[in-house]
């Protein structure tokens, strides 16, 4: 028989255990993807593949249109998703404390964050796709913008409530009207973290595939035209990676490796950021 | 000093235009909202017409005929989707159990970071790591021992008997289980940090264990921000498309085997969206999003709410 004391640390040291492998776990299943992404990325990832256009079967080529296309429909959707959601971050926080529409946009811009991305491509599909009647990088821009504007909105709210309020005292005491107290104060003052969101939103962007299949979809030549089906790495990925021909499957693995670190260097980037400027204050 | 009267109601025009704008800006997310369940909604018409109800229980997937229903894929999604909770969530708490409580100061950091590391790879490459990697493995290794072990027990066993194929069910389960962990698990370790550490050195005090602290104290402490942390994670799970597109085999068929290729709603979409013939196939597909979108919209409310109340009880207490 064994005593109370015995099983109650016997129950402890199993517990602490099952924790201790959890953890490992989790680590095991990021070194195993990281690795095999090395070891199949890396031999494919040859100076054709920042100079040469995405191939047809069998042959070889690259995926400079791809990485082309998915950087300028990133850009564009930074660019038209940042400022909405600084704004919109910044009702929020500096104006929202009354009233129905904060409490209300805060909650459903939460939901919006975890939304199915899938589900962003149909909408932006059936509002604009369906209308102009083809696809387009400008749609894929559209799509992604959608997703960026929760991230920023939900960043921006964050690092405003971490500004100490007697720095907006103390620009309304010197008799600063509040659009100036904000946009050169507050704002200011939480600039680092705001970016910090900024480069999450890039990153999570980025990888993101199931928006794009209804709306950039893919383009196998060379193109600049936002008003025309756009190549981008990651439908491109998708498509080579589903395809039985070796070619595009090593270009695949290129392109995921391509895509995989620079999100992850994005968003340990980021962090580190953020740490910094959190430690100089 | 007529001047200095004139440069103050210029400011507050200013100020006026700079909170509307604001306020505009919040208001697009409310009339973002509604614009996708209006859109969706509209999109799916023809659909909601053609079948009504029975699209919701119509296990029929026949596109040469018309012939649409969604039971398929949403118990495609919703098994997934279950299987991949019931693997995350012990291993999440274990995570955020050995982060809050085991860790070594110095190692907390960078093992946190490398667990949000896991959520921030792409969909994407977690579907090519599962049918490339992950799934021949699956076929040779484990799926046969699941057939012989467990498929032969009464019961639970038809769920593990069927062809060793590695990509089906199953497998979309243990990939989406692999990429809520991190979600889950910054959420646990988040609402663990909250518990005031009178409580817990109270306990051991009191002569507990770790283990006792945590399952005795922390999480009753917490138990409503954890379940939202699962929710939150169920979200994730429901509406993951590209990495289940990859493993799940893509067949509109319900079999009884979990080894079996199914479907879900989101790898329905991804794969027959852009090549859907017909204005009614393209509807059902649309309909197909927006039973997707209600179900996540009900689970991630409800994950909102709960760790909303999770907070007011945490302002309440200090």
């Amino acid at each position: 028989m064994i005593d109370l004391y015995t099983r109650r640390r016997i129950a402890n040291a199993t517990g602490l255990t099952i924790a201790v492998a959890a953890m490992a776990f989790g680590l095991f299943w990021l070194c195993w993807i990281l690795w095999t992404l090395l070891g199949r990325g890396l031999p494919a990832l040859t100076p054709m593949v920042f100079s040469q256009m995405t191939p047809p079967p069998g042959s070889s080529g690259g995926l400079l249109n791809a990485i082309f296309g998915s950087l300028m429909m990133t850009i564009g959707g930074t660019a038209i998703g940042t400022p909405i959601g600084i704004l919109a971050g910044t009702y929020l926080a500096e104006f929202g404390q009354r009233g129905w529409l904060a409490p209300i946009t805060r909650f459903i811009n939460d939901i919006l964050l975890s939304a199915p991305s899938i589900v962003i491509g149909l909408f932006v599909y059936e509002i604009y796709v369906v209308h102009v009647k083809h696809f387009s990088g400008w749609a894929g821009t559209i799509a992604l913008a959608i997703i960026v504007i929760p991230i920023v909105i939900r960043t921006t709210e964050n690092m405003l409530r971490l500004v100490p309020s007697t720095l907006r005292e103390a620009a309304a005491s010197l008799g600063a009207p509040q659009w100036k107290i904000v946009s050169f104060v507050t704002l200011r003052a939480a600039r680092a973290g705001i970016i910090t969101g900024v480069m999450l939103a890039i990153a999570r962007i980025s990888g993101e595939t199931a928006p794009l299949l209804f709306t950039a979809l893919n383009n196998q030549f060379w193109s600049s035209d936002m008003d025309q089906p756009m190549a981008n790495l990651p439908v491109v990925i998708f498509q080579f990676a589903m395809s039985p021909y070796e070619d595009w499957q090593s270009l695949a693995w290129a392109g995921a490796l391509l895509i995989t670190f620079s999100v992850l260097t994005l968003n340990i980037l980021a962090r580190v950021l953020f740490r910094q400027s959190a430690s100089t204050h | 000093m007529f001047l200095h009267e004139a440069r103050l109601k210029r400011q507050s025009i200013f100020d006026s235009l700079f909170r509307n704008l604001t306020r505009v800006a919040a208001f697009s997310v409310l009339i973002l909202l509604a614009a996708i369940i209006g859109s969706l909604i509209i999109g799916s018409m023809p659909a909601i017409h053609a079948f009504g109800f029975g699209f919701l229980v119509s296990p029929d997937w026949d596109p040469v005929n018309d012939q649409f229903g969604a039971l398929v894929p949403i118990v495609g999604t919703l098994i997934t989707s279950g299987i991949a909770l019931l693997i995350a969530i012990p291993v999440s708490f274990g995570i955020a159990l050995f982060l809050t409580e085991l860790s070594p100061r110095a190692l907390r950091r960078p093992l946190g970071v490398a667990i949000e590391l896991l959520a921030g790879i792409p969909s994407i490459i977690y579907g090519m790591w599962g049918l490339f990697v992950f799934a021949p493995l699956f076929a040779d290794h484990v799926e046969p021992w699941l057939n012989e072990h467990i498929g032969v027990l009464p019961y639970i066993g038809p769920f593990f008997s069927g062809p060793p194929m590695g990509i089906g069910i199953l497998t979309a389960s243990i990939i989406l289980a692999i990429m809520v962990i991190p979600f889950i698990a910054s959420v646990m370790r988040d609402v663990f940090d909250v518990v005031p550490v009178m409580l817990k050195e109270s306990a051991y005090g009191l002569g507990s264990t770790t283990w006792e602290v945590m399952l005795r104290i922390v999480l009753p402490y917490t138990k409503v921000g954890v379940a939202g942390g699962i929710m939150l994670g169920l979200g994730r799970a429901l509406g993951e498309t590209m990495a289940v597109t990859f493993v799940i085999g893509n067949a509109h068929e319900l079999g009884k085997s979990l080894l079996n290729p199914g479907n879900s709603i989101s790898s329905a979409l991804a794969n027959e969206f852009t090549e859907a013939f017909g204005e009614l196939y393209t509807a059902a597909l649309i309909e197909l999003g927006l039973i997707l979108f209600f179900i996540t919209f009900v689970v991630l409310s409800l994950a909102r709410y709960m760790l909303y109340r999770l907070g007011q009880r945490e302002g309440k207490a200090s």
